[in-house]
């Protein structure tokens, strides 16, 4: 005989039948942290139904039976093996400790999205200098379709009252952009880097070219007015926003390493998510501070405090990343 | 390469195998979240409005960050406290697991959301659903990297074994000789399927339950001769009930 089938149903069916419900009571309240004796019951029940299923897989039965013991044992498995600790801790801790912690440790990773950065600034400061007349053909932005200097003309005529009245709206639209920015150039990192580095480098051409042409038209106390205040916040953001793309491009990366991938990019994951979440909420501080502050200049605003307060920021940062959470070792 | 289900096998030896996923369901379930997302963001909206009047500029920056967390945080939210769902992936049964088939941690849902403007690229999620396509367990970039997937949960389906019930009278039992041959010359593949088209006779049409049962009937008398007095006046498919009830059954 193949299998006395319709016995071994009658008699496995109302332990399959508690099992199923005991799991979706369990899948439901998936948050909820299930009874010891549930726990117990449950492990009887995925025990027997797993030995039910290799009795089945071993002999020739009907799809239905052997999917049905399959989807109880695997929902069991699940139930069984996934119950972790679920890992508790504050927002505080995140922020002052986790995350300038997970800045120290990869070192490497912030160096290059520097060296990117800066080298593409370096470039593109260049070009426009050395190639002055085709800075338009050059640099396709609005930003260099006015000279600096009637540029600072407008603004110092207009004392922020195009701005003024829709701060509020302006504030917002710089944090989603920004930080739809950071996320995608974190998320360009499964490029094998070939993502981060282009956007970093473009980006870098950019600013270079602006605050070269700003520094040719003599309008050098402008520049660092209108940009100190939130570029020391915004840019480092996303350098950050880089660093935890070459992250995750160094995990794919084998590099000599035998690990797989899966736990290469487990690594660093925890690194990554705490650099992201500083990331957010320095493109929040930056967007509030560019709308409420950058966009007055003088007479509203004199340089001099601006761009004290923009070094004051970055004074501020650097000691937070360099020295926050080193006692927690 | 692309499998149809996530193998595992247990610590205890058990395998087993869990359905992946397909690309239209995963793209129907995206279509719900996105209608989702633009309901929830319509009604916070609409719950603004009221306060229009008192700070216009405010209001508008509290929309436009509505809108950005809701779009940024509904799948990270949703996947982490439903479980591996979202709403869309409720409806359509669907479900994130860790590729070892265990819940995936709170960290692996934030990564693979955290990735999906990757996946979006360069329009309508054309490299995430070629990524879905070419790897084997149907994976898109978000989840290569979470090392997550996405599997088909729908609610178990238990077949009506009642339908296997013991016949008043067998007569083909009447001779045990010949239904100890049938049991020992009848092949695992063509049992099953004789089996399968016991249990799932209701769901076949008049014309396919005749050729089936036929079909099937021919080859199981192919195998043992019984004695006319035991076959006389049974159907082919009276006949196929007959022999899986010899074949999965014990005497009484």
């Amino acid at each position: 005989m193949i299998l006395d089938l319709e016995r071994f149903v009658r008699e496995g069916e109302p332990r399959w039948q508690e099992l199923e419900a005991l799991l979706t009571r369990l899948e439901r309240h998936a948050t909820a942290q299930p009874e010891v004796v549930e726990l117990e019951r449950l492990h009887a029940l995925y025990q027997r139904t797993s030995a039910d299923l290799l009795r089945v897989r071993g002999l020739p039965t009907e799809g239905r039976l052997r999917g049905y013991l399959e989807s109880l044992v695997s929902r069991g498995y699940t139930a069984i093996h996934g119950v972790t600790e679920r890992q508790r801790g504050s927002w505080f801790a995140w922020f002052w400790r986790d995350f300038p912690q997970a800045v120290r440790r990869r070192p490497g990773e912030l160096l290059l999205v520097l060296a990117l950065f800066w080298g593409g600034a370096a470039a593109g400061a260049g070009l426009l200098v050395t190639r002055f007349s085709e800075r338009e053909m050059l640099f396709p932005f609005d930003g260099l379709a006015v000279r600096p200097s009637q540029r600072v003309q407008q603004e110092m005529e207009d004392r922020g009252r195009q701005v003024g009245e829709r701060t509020g709206r302006f504030s917002a639209q710089l944090i989603q952009n920004n930080t739809r920015v950071a996320f995608f150039t974190f998320a360009l990192g499964m490029t094998y880097g070939v993502g981060p580095t282009v956007l970093l480098l473009a980006n870098g051409a950019y600013v270079g070219a602006v605050a070269a042409d700003y520094v040719l038209d003599g309008q050098t106390m402008f520049l660092l007015g209108w940009l100190l205040p939130h570029g020391v916040i915004e840019l480092p953001a996303i350098f950050l926003a880089g660093q935890a793309a070459f992250l995750l491009t160094g995990a794919l990366l084998p590099r000599g390493r035998r690990a797989p991938v899966e736990e290469r990019l487990r690594d660093v994951f925890p690194d990554t998510l705490a650099i992201l979440g500083g990331v957010a909420v320095m493109l929040g501080w930056a967007g509030v501070v560019e709308a409420f502050f950058s966009q007055y200049h003088e007479p509203v605003i004199p340089y001099a405090v601006k761009i004290a307060f923009g070094v004051g920021e970055l004074g501020g940062l650097v000691a937070f990343l360099r020295w926050a959470g080193r006692d927690a070792g | 390469m692309r499998g149809e289900g996530l193998e595992i096998r247990t610590p205890e030896g058990v395998p087993f195998s869990i359905p992946l996923a397909g690309l239209g369901a995963r793209m129907m379930a995206l279509g719900v979240d996105l209608l989702a997302i633009v309901a929830a963001v319509s009604v916070g909206m609409q719950a603004l409005r009221a306060f229009e009047q008192l700070a216009p500029d405010a209001i508008g920056g509290v929309a436009t960050l509505l809108y950005f967390g809701t779009s940024t945080a509904y799948g990270m939210v949703l996947e982490i406290w439903w479980n591996g769902q979202t709403l869309g992936k409720r409806l359509l049964g669907l479900r994130v697991m860790d590729g070892r088939a265990r819940p995936a941690t709170a960290v692996q849902m934030v990564v693979r959301n955290l990735l999906r403007p990757v996946d979006a690229l360069p329009a309508a999620y054309l490299v995430g659903a070629g990524a879905c396509w070419w790897t084997r367990h149907r994976q898109r970039l978000g989840d290569l990297a979470a090392g997550t997937v996405v599997v088909r949960t729908g609610e178990t389906i238990r077949a009506d074994w009642s339908q296997l019930g013991r016949e008043r009278y067998n007569s083909l039992r009447e001779h045990p000789g010949l239904a100890a041959r049938l049991r020992q010359r009848t092949g695992g593949d063509l049992a099953g399927i004789a089996l399968e088209a016991v249990l799932r006779r209701e769901e076949l049409t008049a014309e396919a339950r005749v050729a089936v049962f036929g079909a099937l009937a021919g080859r199981l008398r192919g195998l043992v001769e019984f004695p006319a007095e035991a076959v006389e006046g049974l159907s082919d498919e009276q006949y196929v009930r007959r022999a899986v009830e010899v074949l999965y059954t014990a005497p009484r």
